[in-house]
């Protein structure tokens, strides 16, 4: 049974139609890729997962349980944790008290532990540990995000757009990390404009255009099919 | 300053710089001609200083409620004076139980925590369902309409215990281990002043501590940052809200304790009115929003208007300076809208925030 089933949801802004009628299914352990252009509906996908947006239809089904109408700060506690787009560190908490709120639902005395893994993973995050997040480079938010997001324990990881606005040497660490986080048993549903990359670590993948599936398949067909090579990977 | 491009010229700026400088020259002129006049001498001073410092931490200790929802909800939450007197106008009767049976006077250190901790969950109550059923249903609605729901929730919890305990004036009775005055350096300061400061500032310590060190603390930060990362922590915004409420509400009301030990007198369903206006004056002289501020604002507005009346109103020859502490209140408020309106400590409002 998989992990994670997505079945024909209408996502609405307003009027705004953003999903019409996605569906997709991530297994326990699998690295996932959704690609597709600007405003194709990545992110909206991901909101709706995590329960910061609710489909008009369709269900969202998570480990045998309906969850498209539980409210976010729930799904948290069921092993759901999302990285957003754009961070969303919190800039006037230092590094480490940014790390506690990944923790804030857990209650258990493992919680030190995890710290010292996260910051075994980020170093330069214990190096400015008490520093505001608010004063750290693009590249340093992006690893407080992951570490923060894993501090809840999840097992399933949806992250968007993880690489964005970073300089090349660091979009490959993070897709390391990734990858590395992945081994580990966390399931990932990673939302990327960087197909490539997105590709070459994702066991499968989706192509989502004007907020349906277009394509789906493995990711190593994907890498090779010509329309994905045209328009996501910029090959001619 | 000033702009002297003829291109730019605006009469709303000129007449802001006019202001300014009629100001400045008012505060000097007033406090030269009393300084010169030594009518007050340096030991009067201290003493306004010290009345102001110990009125002006019973300001910060409200002001601290319309921050922290501010700094959370970004809604001024115009019945935390309400608030105030909940607190402090239920426990007047226990303060008088514990006065008639003696306990009051013969463990004075045991009974004002209580009457304080009473008070304070008096306010709690209060504040948390205020949120509870007048602005939890209008969150996310325009601004204004919190705004004057709060002005009916005012209305109605000022009659509400005006229905509950009469409509007369009460007062808290005298602790008599806090009489007298003890003398610094030839200087008398009241004891009762001394208390009032001292126990405000435990109280502003324990929220820091509860803001800065603790897990809802840090919850309270994430929250007033942005709710919807902080409900992907797994954060209640709801609990969180709430929880803000019932600390402002706390702070308030032991304020109404700290208050009835300081001014005994005037205590009815109305005497949350003026000094919820001054502990709001207090938060915005501070930088609404902003913790510290509010402590600091609040300690400044005290000490302003014990200190300002004495030394500018009467040096410029107005009769009755001392019954002008309000003026000065409210001209410190209207002065800092103008000038800074994001406060002593605050960070300039952007147009998202104000
Ligand atoms: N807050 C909003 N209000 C109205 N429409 C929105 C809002 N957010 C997104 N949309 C619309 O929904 C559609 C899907 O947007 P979404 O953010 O999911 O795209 P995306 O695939 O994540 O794009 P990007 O790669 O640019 O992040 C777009 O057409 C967008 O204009
Ligand atoms: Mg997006």
């Amino acid at each position: 049974m998989a992990l994670l089933e997505v079945k024909d949801i209408h996502t609405y802004y307003g009027n705004i139609h953003a999903l019409k009628g996605v569906s997709f299914e991530v297994d326990s352990g699998e690295i996932i890729a959704l690609i597709g252009s600007n405003g194709a509906g990545k992110t909206t996908t991901l909101r709706t997962i995590s329960g910061l947006m609710a489909p008009r239809e369709g269900s969202v089904t998570y480990d045998g349980e309906e969850i498209s109408r539980m409210r976010a700060d729930l799904l948290v506690s069921k092993g759901i944790s999302m990285v957003p787009e754009g961070r969303g560190v919190f800039a006037k908490l230092t590094v480490e008290e940014n790390l506690d709120m990944g923790a804030y639902i857990r209650r258990d005395g493992a919680i030190k532990d995890d710290l010292k893994s996260a910051y075994s993973l980020f170093p330069r995050l214990e190096e400015r540990r008490k520093q505001f997040a608010g004063t750290l480079s693009g590249g340093e938010q992006q690893m407080l995000a992951i570490a923060r997001a894993l501090m809840s324990k999840p097992r399933l990881l949806l992250l968007d757009e993880p690489s964005m606005g970073l300089a090349p040497v660091l979009v490959d660490g993070v897709f390391e990390t990734v990858q590395r986080i992945a081994s580990e048993g966390v399931t990932i549903l990673l939302v990327e404009q960087n197909a490539h990359m997105a590709l070459q670590i994702a066991d499968r993948g989706y192509v989502l255009q004007s907020g349906e599936v277009a394509i789906s398949d493995t990711a190593a067909n994907l890498q090779q099919n010509e329309t994905v090579q045209k328009t996501y990977l910029g090959i001619d | 300053m000033f702009k002297w491009k003829t291109d730019e010229f605006s009469w709303v700026d000129f007449t802001i710089d006019v202001l300014r400088v009629l100001i400045v020259l008012g505060v000097v002129v007033g406090a030269w001609n009393t300084l010169s006049s030594g009518r007050i001498t340096l030991a009067q001073w201290v003493n306004l200083f010290a009345a102001g410092l110990s009125q002006g931490s019973i300001y910060a200790l409200i002001a601290l409620g319309y921050t922290l929802v501010y700094g959370i909800l970004l809604m001024i939450n115009f019945a935390h004076g309400e608030v105030f007197m909940a607190g402090a106008f239920s426990t007047v009767f226990l303060a008088e139980a514990f006065n008639r049976t003696g306990f009051l006077n013969d463990q004075p250190l045991l009974a004002i925590p209580l009457m304080i901790m009473f008070a304070g969950l008096v306010s709690m109550t209060v504040a948390i369902l205020l949120e509870r059923v007048a602005y939890r249903p209008l969150r996310g609605s325009p601004r204004l309409v919190p705004l004057i729901t709060a002005i009916g929730a005012s209305f109605f919890l000022q009659y509400t215990f005006r229905g509950l305990y009469g409509s007369g004036f009460k007062a808290y009775p005298q602790v008599k281990i806090l009489q007298g005055a003890i003398s610094l350096g030839g200087i008398n300061i009241p004891i009762v002043q001394i208390f009032v400061f001292f126990s405000a500032l435990a109280l502003m310590l324990c929220l820091y501590w509860l803001v800065e060190r603790t897990r809802i603390g840090k919850a309270m930060r994430a929250v007033s940052e942005n709710k919807e990362v902080a409900r992907l922590m797994g954060i209640d915004i709801d609990f969180v809200i709430m929880f803000t409420f019932g600390v402002g509400g706390f702070l308030a009301g032991s304020a109404g304790v700290i208050n009835g030990v300081f001014r005994p007198q005037g205590v009815n369903f109305f005497m949350g009115f003026i000094p919820g206006i001054k502990a709001f004056t207090a938060a915005v002289l501070g930088g609404i929003g902003n913790i510290p501020g509010a402590m600091l604002g609040g300690l400044f507005l005290g000490v302003i208007e014990a200190i300002g009346p004495n030394l500018v109103l009467a040096g410029l020859g107005i009769p009755g300076a001392n019954q002008l502490k309000d003026v000065i209140a409210f001209t410190m408020l209207v002065l800092v809208l103008i000038f800074r309106p994001q406060g002593i400590l605050g960070e300039r409002l952007s147009e998202k925030k104000a």
